[in-house]
């Protein structure tokens, strides 16, 4: 079945909420709106107020009240409405998700998902592009994953939402309406937090993860004509990092660039290249490169297309690390 | 405190100064004409309308039960900070002065209502038969709080200001969804501690709003102790802080926290307002913090000694005795009785600290995640494998 990624959320949701009572979604606007990018459109007509919240304007309030819905049996899907907003929410995120399991010994369980749509390509204001899954990432207690397609997305968001973890759910939003094949048996979705390798090859090994993997898919497409058979590995789960398809790759071509459109210090990207020159060194005929966001805020839109790695810009790294 | 429009002025020179204005905050030692009081200092009961109804099945040996509360909660934490003074804890978080506000607000909850709180509230946690040896890891440094959080109904302490009033607001939403509210007898509440300082933090804030929006079973109940470390209330607010209760929509109450009666009879109709459906409510006890904010901090250098000992007039504990032995005629033998109660107990936390056992590495890597985690895994693994390198043959690691 051909759906897009965003319908292929909606009827991740909708299976979700049809299997467990428990589970509720809230946010800002899901409810009438169906959200400002219509992922939970059509929920609250059908599962009703009290198990899709139109909430307060509030994320610190989303994300806490979530909390406290989750100690009492709930399982909350929170909908933050663009990446640059969770900020207010993240001191309960920070503080409270990551660390009530830890600190109670497991006796109290926060299963929690936050669905951010991230990263930048769409032409909006500022604080409306961002990606900040580096620092999720970072934050032990905290699962963080990102969908890149639409079969991935509707199966991802089930999972997730089974998880008794706490799971930051990235979305890429540019991608939203892009279409794809869904296979409706879940025996087919692969486990959440795995990597997997989109398209094979033997060149070089491209390891990246949410909207770059299409525009990897694009340049590996592009490379053939360069004679280059390019691998590209979509991460998929951003903490805890599945790097044995990435290590396993490398060793067969010897080189990887990792791709991302967020910001390169201290980032997921680091840290695939970290531990990749770390396991595979022997293996490797050049050094790990990275094609990032810049080390900037986000620009204003007219520049974006400066900022978001494309396919040229991944070749271009594709032919340094060739030339090694 | 006057409402505003009281000082509106026709001549604008007579309109009161920013420091008059905040000047009726800064004595701290006056609740204010609204102040809910049934017992007074000197253990004199005084009527009062609204609220003597919820005290009004409290016998005299139902008040022994409270004063015993209250000693015992004292003496546990005199001990604490004792134990932290002899380098037993790494810190304690001491609550002298506050007793009565978490003795009488503690005991007007029932086993099925759920309670969030802050991070001084050993008090409350005697109430809902939390033994105080159960909070020395926290402060010891062997764990984060081990006690029985669901079968207790006493949420982890939060350290960070203000976070649990939202988590207070989700769980007494969860309450209201299930249909646990309407019903005196068979309805669920929720009450959330949090002190002056917190006020000013966005959560709090938010979890009014969110309480309010969704007229969540939930008593917020502030401890206005008058510091928040070495920053007085008057930096905190401009109002009383009962009053802010009115611009969320719900009703807010000023409660004597010396009074334990009061507080418990001001928290129960609270309670009882969440449970019918007509919360949230706010209830601020006025009391004060006789000690440090923690062990970490210097009381001395930050408020007057002349301020302290106006407040010791007004201790908790010593009304509830006065009033138990003029009115009731307690014998001697009582107050000794629980007074040699409270030095087995100061006597059982301390063998009990002294003991407490040092825990594994291991306690690192568990339960960080529900799902296993390779990362953690292989991180356990190999840093267990490094303490193993260190055992001689023969020898215990």
């Amino acid at each position: 079945m051909s759906t897009t990624m965003a319908k292929a959320l909606n009827d991740g949701l909708r299976a979700a909420m049809e299997r467990d009572p428990r589970v509720l979604v809230m946010g800002e606007d899901v409810g009438r709106l169906g959200g400002v990018f219509r992922i939970t459109d059509g929920l609250q007509k059908d599962f009703g107020e009290q198990r899709v919240l139109d909430t307060p304007l509030s994320e610190s309030g989303i994300i806490g009240a979530a909390v406290g819905l989750a100690v009492r049996g709930f399982r909350p899907v929170c909908e933050i409405q663009f990446d640059g907003f969770v900020f207010p929410g993240y001191d309960q995120i920070v503080s409270q998700l990551a660390k009530l399991r830890f600190r109670t010994q497991g006796k109290v369980p926060v299963p929690i998902v936050v669905r951010i749509p991230f990263g930048g390509g769409i032409g909006a204001v500022e604080h409306h592009s961002e990606s900040p899954e580096s620092l999720f990432a970072h934050v032990a207690g905290l699962k963080v994953v990102a969908c890149s397609n639409a079969a991935d997305a509707h199966w991802m968001i089930q999972q997730a939402i089974l998880s008794d973890d706490p799971v930051i759910f990235f979305e890429p939003k540019r991608r939203y309406w892009e279409k794809g094949e869904v296979d409706p048996d879940l025996g087919a979705a692969p486990p959440l937090h795995s990597a997997r390798v989109v398209r094979p090859g033997s060149t070089l090994t491209l390891a990246t993860y949410g909207p770059m993997v299409r525009t990897c898919l694009e340049a590996a497409t592009a490379a053939v004509d360069d004679g280059h058979d390019l691998e590209v590995i979509d991460l998929r789960s951003l903490s805890p990092l599945d790097l044995g398809p990435v290590a396993e790759s490398v060793r067969r071509t010897g080189r990887l660039v990792v791709v991302s459109e967020a910001p390169s210090e201290s980032s997921v990207t680091s840290e695939v290249a970290a531990r990749i020159q770390q396991e595979c060194f022997f293996s490797l005929e050049a050094p790990v490169l990275r094609v990032t966001g810049f080390d900037t805020p986000y620009p204003p839109s007219r520049l974006e297309d400066d900022y978001l790695p494309d396919l040229d810009r991944v070749l271009d790294a594709v032919d340094r690390s060739l030339a090694w | 405190m006057d409402e505003p429009q009281a000082w509106l002025p026709t001549d604008p020179r007579s309109r009161p100064s920013h420091d008059q204005v905040v000047a009726g905050l800064k004595g701290v030692d006056e609740g204010g004409a609204e102040l809910v009081q049934l017992l007074t200092p000197e253990g004199e009961r005084v009527p009062d309308e609204r609220f003597d109804r919820y005290a009004a099945d409290i016998t005299a040996e139902d008040l022994k039960d409270l004063y015993r509360d209250l000693v015992l909660v004292r003496r546990a934490d005199r001990e604490g900070n004792s134990l932290q003074r002899q380098g037993e804890l790494g810190i304690w978080v001491p609550l002298l002065g506050q007793e009565a506000a978490q003795v009488g607000s503690g005991r007007a909850l029932r086993p099925t209502d759920m309670c969030f709180p802050s991070y001084r509230e050993h008090g409350v946690a005697w109430t809902r038969g939390i033994d105080p040896t159960e909070l020395l890891g926290i402060f010891r440094g062997t764990d984060h709080g081990g006690w029985d959080f669901a079968g207790k109904r006493f949420h982890p302490y939060t350290i960070v200001i203000g976070n649990q009033c939202l988590n207070a607001a989700g769980y007494a939403m969860g309450q209201r969804f299930e249909s646990k509210v309407g019903d005196s007898e068979t309805g669920e509440a929720t009450i959330c501690y949090f002190g002056d300082g917190a006020t000013s933090q966005g959560d709090v804030h938010e979890g009014f709003v969110w309480a309010a929006a969704y007229d969540a079973p939930l008593v917020f109940f502030c401890q206005n102790n008058q510091w928040a470390i070495s920053v007085p209330l008057s930096r905190q607010t401009r109002v009383p802080l009962y009053q802010r209760a009115r611009g969320y929509g719900f009703p807010g109450v000023r409660v004597d926290g010396n009074d334990v009666l009061a507080c418990l009879a001001v928290t129960r109709w609270a309670l009882e307002e969440c449970r019918t459906g007509n919360g949230p409510v706010l209830i601020e006890a006025f009391t004060y913090r006789m000690d440090s904010h923690t062990t970490s901090d210097d009381a001395t250098r930050y408020r007057l000694a002349d301020e302290v000992e106006l407040w010791k007039l007004k201790d908790p504990i010593e009304r509830v005795r006065v009033h138990l032995a003029r009115r009731h005629g307690v014998e001697p033998e009582f107050f000794e009785a629980v007074e040699a109660e409270a030095d087995e107990l100061g006597e059982r936390l301390r063998t009990f600290c002294r003991a407490m056992p040092q825990p594994g590495p291991e306690r690192m890597f568990s339960e960080v995640y529900a799902d296993a985690s390779p990362q953690v895994d292989a991180q356990r693994d190999t840093h267990l494998a490094y303490h193993e390198s260190f055992t001689t043959e023969g020898e215990p690691a």
